[in-house]
């Protein structure tokens, strides 16, 4: 099967590749951009692992083919840390408040709540754990996840201020 | 890299898309938002040779209001729907149901046509086109036509479409004065598939009784199902006399719930009627505020 020419801007920068229609946009950013941030589990949507920013909203890389990102401007969890190394307000937040054990969910977690605090910056409890509904963690039990959106959104409050 | 092969077609126009498909009919898939096709691709549940991307067609993408219906184009994505102010003020009940479907990322990609067009007689938008007698616009290489939601949903994943027809809009009835809208449903977690649920739509005469009732059951048979009788039996019942408690009885008494994994049937028939008892009191609630 022919293999298609696509141009996709990843983190601000531009990778071309031939590729089939059939590689997932998740693919294409670990295979061919190298950028390994983006975790795949269960790859049919459920368990939120692969979650990145295509145009600003948060997607599952996993049911996307990379020849629809054409165009677009995807944004994986190695973009959303700052270029000095340090963390990001949710990255800082989920260290400091026990957001992680094992750490596979983590880019997930952190693409979907930097979206959703963007849209959200003072959500109250019930806000967040909808927002969380759509990210599966197997060891936190969540709590700390909880408490570090919370810590997040006072973080990116007081950036901004 | 999961699905099988696949070849891919992404038109820029409507028309362009109606053609591929009339040359590849059954080989082919329109590829929507992607949030169920990609999942059962993925779990090679199912394989096309062709897939026909609808997703760079601009104009697929619109929520306009023309007199007494609120259009929205297929390809609009249900987050747009779900915050759009007009669909809020003309459609009420397609933003309370929307949050029920899946998680926001899925929402993000996911489109109201595609869910109209999957037709999976558990998902939100097919009960709430049914329970506001929607139009469904297909688009086909003999033109344009208008099916009403009660004769669009066949069978689960059926529909009235032809193989060579394609979604390309939704018509939803303008919601008028004194009208009230409800919507319940039961998951096991937030944004995985209902176990049931219920759209209701009413509408208070002048004097105060039900003139219009619009009950819609979701994944209590093998369409989104209209509870016809319990309608019947809410016409010209004031607001302080229904017995929500029978209407609902009486709705789900028309349902084949079926067995599965996650639920058994008379488990759905009993949460069913929770479903729609609830559904109906926000309605009310909400058509006798105004």
């Amino acid at each position: 099967m022919d293999e298609l020419p696509v141009s996709i801007e990843v983190n601000g920068s531009i990778t071309r590749a031939f590729i089939e229609a059939r590689v997932t946009l998740a693919d294409f950013l670990r295979e061919r951009c190298s950028l390994t941030g983006t975790h795949l589990a269960c790859e049919h949507g459920v368990c939120g692992a692969c979650t990145v920013l295509v145009d600003g909203n948060a997607v599952r890389s996993c049911l996307m083919f990379a020849v629809q990102a054409v165009g677009s401007s995807v944004t994986t969890i190695e973009g959303l840390t700052p270029d000095d190394g340090s963390l990001s307000p949710v990255q800082q937040a989920f260290w400091a408040n026990h957001g992680l054990q094992c750490g596979f969910c983590t880019p997930g977690f952190v693409v979907s709540v930097t979206a959703f605090l963007r849209d959200n910056p003072a959500p109250d409890d019930d806000q967040i754990r909808e927002a969380l509904s759509g990210n599966l963690c197997r060891c936190t039990g969540y709590q700390g996840i909880l408490k570090a959106v919370h810590a997040a959104a006072e973080l990116t409050q007081k950036a901004r201020a | 890299m999961k699905p099988a092969r696949f070849e891919y077609h992404s038109p820029t126009t409507v028309d362009e898309a109606v053609a591929l498909l009339a040359t590849f009919g059954d080989d082919a898939k329109v590829l929507a938002g992607g949030q169920s096709l990609v999942p059962m691709l993925a779990l090679r549940l199912t394989r096309f040779a062709h897939l026909i991307d609808l997703n760079r067609i601009p104009t697929l993408q619109f929520i306009t209001q023309s007199g007494e219906w609120l259009s929205i184009g297929a390809m609009t994505r249900q987050a747009a729907a779900e915050h759009d102010a007009l669909v809020a003020s003309t459609a009420p009940l397609i933003a309370k149901a929307i949050p029920h479907i899946g998680h926001f990322q899925i929402r993000n990609r996911g489109t109201m046509g595609g869910s109209i067009a999957h037709a999976d007689p558990a998902s939100e938008l097919p009960a709430v086109a049914l329970a506001l007698d929607a139009e469904v616009e297909l688009l086909g290489p003999d033109g344009a036509r208008r099916v009403h939601a009660g004769e669009f949903f066949l069978s689960m994943w059926e529909t009235a479409a032809t193989a060579e027809e394609i979604v390309v809009a939704v018509h939803f009835p303008v919601a008028i004065a004194r009208s009230g809208f409800g919507f319940a449903e039961m998951a096991l977690r937030l944004g995985d598939f209902a176990i049931t649920g219920a759209a209701c739509a009413l509408t208070l005469g002048a004097s105060g009784a039900v003139e219009r009732a619009a009950i819609a059951l979701m994944g209590m048979d093998a369409t989104p199902i209209r509870g016809s009788d319990a309608e019947m039996a809410l016409l010209g019942a004031t607001p302080d006399t229904i017995d929500f408690g029978e209407i609902a009885a009486i709705a789900v008494e028309a349902t084949n719930p079926t067995d599965d994994v996650h639920a058994s049937a008379r488990y759905r028939a009993t949460v069913g009627a929770v479903m729609v008892e609830r559904a109906l009191r926000s309605a009310i609630e909400e058509a006798t505020r105004g």
